[in-house]
């Protein structure tokens, strides 16, 4: 286990000091977006359309303009006139910031009605006269691709389908040959639906245009706000928005889960008519605004999995279909199109992989947020997952045992995936047994044999993950060109106290705890005396902001290398100061001396006091230090959790009787903020498992556009969750860290839906797709029995 | 999520109510806790012109035993019940329901009478009335009229009070020896409205022979609906196992639920049917306590 280097006074890495940020957010002196209230603001509200495919014929703004109060009404055909009525996405694809003529799903955008308070602009906006022809919606994406399927997005040139793109990696002729020969070859056709990342804070932004400065400050729930600055400087260049005069301040943020990547017409449309205007305007979408637009997940997924009789695993195939609706909006890396669904091959030794997807058009809203799952993860995690069980099914093996005859062993790292990744490091093993011993998996075994005997439905499910986070590498990764490292800058001051600011942007992740410990731990600074900023553009250093899980394996490597560079110049400031050469001086936390003579030693505080009163001749004066960190690789994290399940078969009820979750995470910063991140995730991964999925109509409709059908789940819906873990250090990170955030959404729902299946495998059901509802678990006991 | 334009009026007591409701007219609406009316207004589902809140009327919250009748001012909060000790000790279907409905912050605001006025068969307490055979006491122009439960709900959010009138109180049988009830509803998630619910209220000789019952179902109908044909089998009978499984039977035949997000039509029939049987038993355990 991680031993502590620091006092718990320092609070270095491992100790679980108390988050810094949580005293204003308990006493409610948070500072969100809608909390922005600047001298003349005006507020923006959008019209929606009621249909998912129609012609607008017409937009009258009499009434709505003749309501005192309400000062401007904004059309698609307004934005044309500079352009602006398109913008590109982060995938090359383009994106209406306000329709000219065609609405392409429910809810899209239509216009803008400007006021001078929001009550206004909602009678404002309820006044606005739209003549729509509706159309007939593509919904089913298996439609899309039919010939006679409507042409969806005829604006783009040389678009003759539906079909966005085709991607493959791995050998597909390998892979069939190797499937075609297998003893056992298990099938499934596996859907994760879409599903809402469900912040607590919706979106919404102030743009605040100075027509004497032309300065465009933008208050943002951005969860990468240095990005968002360029981007507007590309997309709006061209009406004189200039980088340098464009600041973007991402305050606090009351939850991103990765649907604060993107750029929303709603931004764009707000920053252009401050900007016309020359006043303040301020967008926040209203709930249901918030949950029917920008989405997770979508993919259908056709797996294969071959392997020996015995259960040696041979080979995966995987064809995907993603929804991806009107445009391909996804918030990935530019070479990552579906993201690092390549991950798919999981956590086991095999030798042929080949995985291909193609993305097609449908009238809904565009998405493919990666909503806590590091880009796609969650689906790839899934597939493998499930189809390891089936596999055990098939041919009678537990699936414990499965798993440990074909986990990658911990001699093999780095180990390089048939699908291109180089897994950095695990202990996949001992991973799972730790997880088998708390959760007493032998009795439990026992105890299912025992309420079998009884005709008593209960399940035990596994799922041993391997996640891929921190991107990344800038020789693969980037968002428009700018590749994906991660920055951190740290000023200490005369008296040793320090501000230290990222290029990330914490969103309840615990950054301004957590970089303060890593600094802690690297400088013996106490990390109550280094104060963390981000999230404004004209001060923090450049960075990509976080989400994918990329904070620790970026900025906070960022962060120890910056705190090396200044240790390095402190030991020079310490060796003028004692007298001595610089090769005669040690360091231990907090301190030079003079090897041989502790008793000689100058503090951390007294060097930074030099470096400011009484440095060498000829060194630079001051004590701050920058470090952008490009990671030579992605961190793997990974995990092995287990869920026991009983269900009842006159109702479907699921109760889940247990929840154990190892992670394994590398080395910890501190363990109460993972274990709270944990705790948030496996919450977050019980929700698509069991409650949560948009659900739409024939017609493109959104059926649960509420909370009240919509279903988060609540503290009442959560298991006790019993948490732990393995430490294998990331070998090629500064700290042996690697993310944590993400694994548990993306293991959580894989073991639920694994244990609910092996409870009803007695039916003889193989299968069911998540969410797995008691309603759905009734209908497919109803099935099983009429087939038996 | 903001209404549209409405006027707001403050009343201090039944009368003044009604006469403002009289003199605004039917696009009038009352309030007392607002909590089912209020997000129909967000959502400009619900458009009165007029709201006249009733909630600071004084004396409309209390739960008392008078005579043969337990009496709930048609203003005491679910919470004030939930809380209420002769309700824990000798109705505690009640209980049972507002444990089950929405959340402590609804539940510290919205009212009984609110929840029974707004007619709405997904609402839990209209089934639990229907059970427990209660009067209905409201007053109007034509001064107090005492309605029973069985002609208050007329159709989807509609009930027997003329627009004047104001809810004042709801009357229910007090609890006899050996009488019971429960109530239990399926929800998807804490808070949700009910997939199905059942309401069972019962009463039984010294010989355990079904003297009274009633029967209620909660959301899986367009009006809420009392089981009729099912109280039919036990009255006056001994209460057997293979009776309360007709019971049930009958339940999931004569309740008319439709397919929704909540789940299929046949699944909530078998829902009802379960959780009837389920309710039947508890009652009866609570009775022979």
């Amino acid at each position: 286990m991680f031993k502590c280097k620091t006092s718990p006074e320092v609070g270095g890495m491992g100790h679980s000091v108390k988050r810094k940020e949580d005293a204003r957010f308990l006493h409610g002196k948070g500072n969100y977006v809608d909390d922005v209230k600047l001298p003349g603001q005006l507020t923006m509200v959008l019209v929606r359309s009621p249909y998912a495919y129609a012609k607008i014929k017409g937009i009258n703004k009499e009434k709505a303009l003749a309501i005192p109060g309400v000062l401007a009404v904004i059309t698609g055909y307004d934005l044309k006139e500079f352009n602006l009525h398109w913008m590109p996405t982060l995938l090359s694809d383009t994106q209406m910031v306000l329709p000219t003529d065609t609405v392409m799903h429910q809810s899209q955008e239509v216009c803008a009605v400007i006021a001078t308070d929001r009550y206004i602009a909602v009678d404002g906006a309820e006044a606005v006269e739209v003549d729509y022809e509706p159309m007939k919606a593509l919904v089913d994406p298996w439609k899309a691709l039919d010939a006679d399927a409507p042409l969806l997005r005829p604006d783009k040139e040389g678009q003759k389908d539906n079909q966005i793109y085709h991607w493959e990696r791995g050998e597909r002729e390998k892979t069939d040959a190797a499937i075609a020969a297998a003893d056992v070859v298990v099938k499934e056709r596996i859907y994760l639906p879409r599903i809402h990342v469900a912040s607590i804070e919706t979106c919404g932004c102030v743009a605040s245009y100075d027509k004497d400065t032309q300065k465009m400050l933008v208050y943002m729930t951005s969860q990468a706000p240095h990005a968002i600055r360029t981007i507007l400087a590309l997309v709006a260049g061209h009406v004189g928005l200039s980088e340098e005069k464009i600041r973007i301040i991402a305050q606090d943020i009351g939850g991103g889960f990765g649907g604060k990547v993107p750029v929303y017409p709603g931004y764009v449309i707000a920053i252009a008519a401050s900007f016309l205007i020359g006043k303040p305007v301020k967008w926040i979408e209203d709930r249901s605004e918030n949950l029917v637009n920008g989405f997770a997940r979508d993919y259908h997924m056709d797996c294969e999995l071959a392997a020996t009789k015995d259960g040696k695993i041979q080979a995966f195939k995987v064809s995907t279909l993603a929804d991806h609706g009107y445009t391909d909006s996804s918030a990935n890396p530019s070479k990552y199109p579906t993201g690092m669904f390549s991950i798919c091959t999981g956590s086991y030794d095999y030798e042929h992989a080949f995985a291909e997807l193609d993305a097609v058009y449908t009238n809904k809203a565009p998405g493919g947020v990666a909503y806590r799952c590091s880009f796609r993860v969650t689906e790839a995690v899934h597939a493998i997952e499930r189809m390891v069980d089936k596999l055990a099914a098939k041919i009678g093996k537990d699936p414990a045992q499965l798993r440990f005859e074909n986990f990658i062993k911990k001699e093999q790292f780095p180990y390089e995936s048939p699908l291109g990744w180089s897994y950095d490091s695990g202990d996949y093993k001992q991973t799972l047994e730790k997880a088998m011993d708390m959760i007493g998996y032998d009795d439990y075994k026992k105890e299912q044999a025992e309420k079998r005997a009884q005709g008593k439905l209960m399940g035990i499910g596994i799922c041993t993950f391997t996640e891929v986070v921190g991107a990344g590498p800038s020789k693969d990764f980037d968002i428009l060109g700018i590749a994906m490292f991660d920055s951190a800058e740290i000023r200490v001051h005369p008296t040793g106290k320090a501000l230290a600011r990222f290029g990330t942007k914490t969103q309840g992740q615990g950054h301004e705890t957590t970089y303060a410990q890593i600094l802690a731990e690297e400088l013996g600074i106490p990390y109550t005396d280094i104060q963390i900023e981000d999230g404004d553009t004209d001060t923090a250093p450049y960075g990509l902001g976080t989400y994918g899980s990329r904070s620790t394996p970026t900025a906070a490597a960022a962060a120890a290398m910056a705190a090396r560079k200044l240790r390095a110049k402190g030991k020079k400031i310490a060796a003028h100061l004692l007298e001595v050469s610089e090769d005669d001086i040690d360091w231990e936390v907090g301190k030079y001396f003079v090897k041989g003579a502790p008793e000689k030693c100058k503090t951390i505080q007294e060097v930074a006091f030099a470096a400011y009163t009484n440095f060498p001749a000829g060194m630079e004066p001051g004590f701050e230090a920058t470090h952008y960190y490009d990671p030579p690789n992605m961190t793997f994290p990974n995990g092995a959790y287990i869920c026991v399940v009983e269900v009842e078969e006159e109702t479907g009820a699921i109760d889940v009787k247990r929840f154990v979750a190892i992670d394994d995470c590398g080395n910890i910063i501190n363990p109460m903020i993972v274990e709270g991140q944990v705790h948030g995730g496996l919450t977050q991964g019980i929700a698509p498992a069991m409650y949560e999925g948009i659900v739409y109509d024939d017609e493109g409709n959104v059926l649960n556009g509420t909370l009240m059908d919509y279903l988060v789940p609540t503290a009442v819906e959560s298991p006790h969750w019993e948490t732990g873990h393995t430490i294998t250090p990331s070998p090629h990170h500064p700290l042996g860290a690697k993310g944590v955030a993400e694994s548990p959404t993306v293991g959580a729902p894989p073991a639920i839906a694994n244990a609910i299946i092996d409870a009803l495998s007695p039916l003889g059901i193989e299968h069911l797709d998540i969410p797995i509802t008691p309603a759905k678990v009734w209908e497919a006991i109803q099935v099983a029995k009429a087939k038996a | 999520m903001i209404p549209a334009n409405f006027n707001y009026h403050k009343v201090s007591s039944v009368n003044e109510a009604i006469a403002l409701s009289q003199k605004l007219g039917e696009e009038a609406k009352y309030m007392s806790g607002g909590h089912s009316l209020l997000p129909m207004m967000k959502l400009r589902f619900a458009t009165p012109e007029h709201i006249i809140d009733i909630s600071k009327i004084e004396g409309l919250s209390y739960i008392k035993e008078e005579g043969d009748l337990l009496k709930i001012g048609a203003m005491t909060t679910q919470t004030e019940m939930e809380h209420n000790a002769l309700l824990k000790e000798k109705y505690p279907i009640l209980g049972d329901a507002i444990w089950l409905t929405a959340d402590p912050s609804v539940r510290n605001v919205g009212t009984i009478g609110g929840n029974i006025a707004h007619g709405d068969a997904a609402n839990d307490q209209p089934a639990l009335m229907l059970a427990m055979r209660a009067t209905v006491v409201a007053e109007g122009t034509d001064g107090t009229k005492s309605i029973p439960i069985d002609e208050f709900f007329h159709g989807f959010y509609m009930t027997a009070l003329e627009p004047s009138d104001v809810l004042i109180e709801i009357q229910i049988p007090k609890a006899k020896k050996s009488s019971g009830g429960a109530y239990v509803k399926i929800e998807r998630k804490v808070g949700d409205y009910a997939t199905a619910g059942v309401a069972v209220h019962i009463e039984l000789d010294d010989s355990g022979v079904c003297q009274q019952i009633g029967i209620g179902l909660t959301n899986v109908s367009a009006v809420p609906m009392r089981l009729e044909r099912g109280e039919e089998i036990l009255r006056g009978q001994k209460v057997t196992d293979d009776l309360i499984a007709q019971v049930g039977q009958v339940a999931s035949e004569d309740c008319e639920p439709e397919s929704d997000l909540r789940g299929s039509e046949a699944y909530k029939r078998s829902i009802v049917n379960t959780i009837t049987k389920r309710m039947l038993n508890k009652a009866l355990e609570r009775a022979r306590q």
